[in-house]
């Protein structure tokens, strides 16, 4: 096998996948390298799987709405693997008069920027949605949300790449970027060394010490999330769930199963024995949230529970942009827990600049440097 | 590199459809021979991404009765030995549980 291609990829998440798969579309040569044994076993894998625009900072929404309007919709037949993709609102609900600001804080935010979201009231909230509680006494409502399976998005980009004629490997560590003539030029694993024209640091939190290598620091963390699926029940709604207090999210995917995320509370003093591993006490506490906004899911029964993590950016937005100090190096990293949503976006933006065209949004805001000391 | 850890598209033979690719391996998902084999020239050759892209063992029993058979077709058709599968990851709980009882975690009833 060829040790150079045109793009290295480091990372097989989604965001790595979805790059390779528009990347070799356009004709070029690209190489992805995965640490894990699987595609897709970080983030991209564990995630709740929401398409998003309410609710996204400011910077991120353009990301969101165009990814919504022009490749989710025709995401399935593009990539011949269905990605369960359901456009059906998202409602974000509220029980108490406190809840409700936050939420009209984050609708007026979002309407100012043009997309379609608005305050409803419980009443309303269950029309859309007759499952929910009494105790719901309004919401946020964007009906050009919805959601996807993230698990079959990304192994669905991983399938059209490599059939397009894109390499992976997996088990593949990058240890180090290495400079030649001032260039970023070598990816050297554990084992290997590849060498390319440019490279794509996708890896999620990973990234973080990769880029050190060649003395870039982004500033994240990591952050630890909580999924839980129940068994299938008869289908009941598809719109994307989501709280003010944050106390879950999720939805009904096309399997019949519902998949809701959420936290305890106490993800920032978890052991962290280098896998990311449920805690006890969680599952337990995020089915309580679930139950008060929908009392009818309490005999529905849990299979599955799981663990994975985010790399929260210090001002949770990622970072998607060049660096100035090392040319041929692409940042892709600190999505801080909504990439899935933007990732064919992101998939589109990253395989323009690898290729060197103007991209098709204006991705100042996402740069590496833009990070200032308070004072 | 392992053949497995080269996801080159290459040394695997064309698919050609066999005799009992309709055989149901997964019964809690209803996922066939045929889909599984089928999955593997798509590229997903570990059992942790066969699951997540088929369902298989993703039911309610969470793989206890098939994973061993879903190892043996994925090992045949990659020509390695399922000794260099690795079994995919357990996940709690061990029963599915109502969401009634794990939310209520052992106290008098809601």
């Amino acid at each position: 096998m060829s040790h150079y291609a045109d793009v290295i990829v480091i990372g097989g998440g989604i965001i790595g996948n979805s790059t390779a798969y528009y990347l070799a579309k356009k004709g070029c040569s690209v190489l992805v390298l995965e640490k894990s044994d699987h595609m897709g076993n970080g983030g991209s894998g564990r995630n709740g799987g929401g398409v998003r625009q309410s609710g996204r900072d400011k910077r991120e929404l353009p990301l969101a709405m165009y990814g919504v309007k022009n490749l989710w919709p025709a995401l399935s037949d593009e990539l011949e693997t269905d990605v369960e993709y359901y456009q059906e609102g998202n409602l974000r609900l509220g029980k108490t008069d406190e809840h409700i600001k936050i939420l009209e804080c984050l609708t007026n935010d979002a309407a100012s920027l043009g997309l379609d979201v608005r305050m409803i009231e419980g009443i309303q909230a269950k029309e859309i949605c007759p499952y929910l509680s009494e105790e719901v006494i309004g919401a946020s409502w964007c009906p050009t949300d919805g959601h996807a399976n993230p698990m079959l998005a990304t192994l669905g980009y991983y399938r059209k790449a490599r059939q397009l004629g894109a390499r992976f490997v997996t088990g593949e560590e990058v240890i180090e970027i290495k400079k030649i003539k001032g260039k970023a030029r070598q990816v050297v694993t554990s084992e290997n060394c590849y060498e390319t024209e440019t490279i794509i640091l996708a890896a999620g939190y990973d990234s973080r010490k990769i880029a050190a290598t060649v003395g870039i620091n982004v500033p994240m963390l990591q952050s630890l999330l909580e999924v839980l699926v129940t068994e299938a029940q008869p289908p009941m709604f598809y719109q994307m769930l989501g709280t003010a207090a944050a106390d879950f999210y999720g939805h009904q995917s096309t399997h019949g199963s519902f998949v809701f995320g959420g936290s305890s509370g106490f993800e920032g003093v978890n052991k962290n024995n280098g896998t990311p591993v449920t805690n006890s006490i969680t599952a337990s506490c995020i089915c309580r949230g679930i139950m008060k906004y929908l009392p009818c899911l309490g005999d529905a029964k849990i299979v599955r529970t799981w663990a994975g993590w985010i790399d929260d950016c210090v001002d949770h937005v990622p970072v998607i942009s060049r660096v100035e100090e090392v040319p041929g190096l692409i940042l892709a990293c600190g999505f801080s827990g909504h990439g899935f949503g933007i990732s064919p976006t992101v998939g589109t933006l990253l395989s323009q600049m690898a290729v060197g065209e103007e991209t098709v949004l204006d991705i100042t805001d996402f740069r590496y440097d833009r990070f200032k000391a308070k004072i | 590199m392992s053949n497995v850890n080269n996801r080159f598209k290459k040394d695997l033979d064309k698919f050609i459809t066999e005799f009992d690719d309709d055989l149901i391996i997964c019964r809690c998902e209803e996922v066939t021979k045929g889909e599984i084999r089928r999955a593997v020239h798509d590229g997903m050759y570990t059992l942790t991404e066969i699951r997540r892209y088929l369902r298989s063992g993703m039911g309610l029993c969470q793989g206890q009765t098939c994973q061993i058979l879903v190892k043996g077709i994925v090992a045949k058709e990659l020509g390695i030995s399922p000794m260099d599968l690795e079994p995919v990851i357990s996940r709690s709980p061990t029963r599915p549980i109502e969401m009634k009882v794990l939310g209520n975690e052992g106290k008098e009833a809601l």
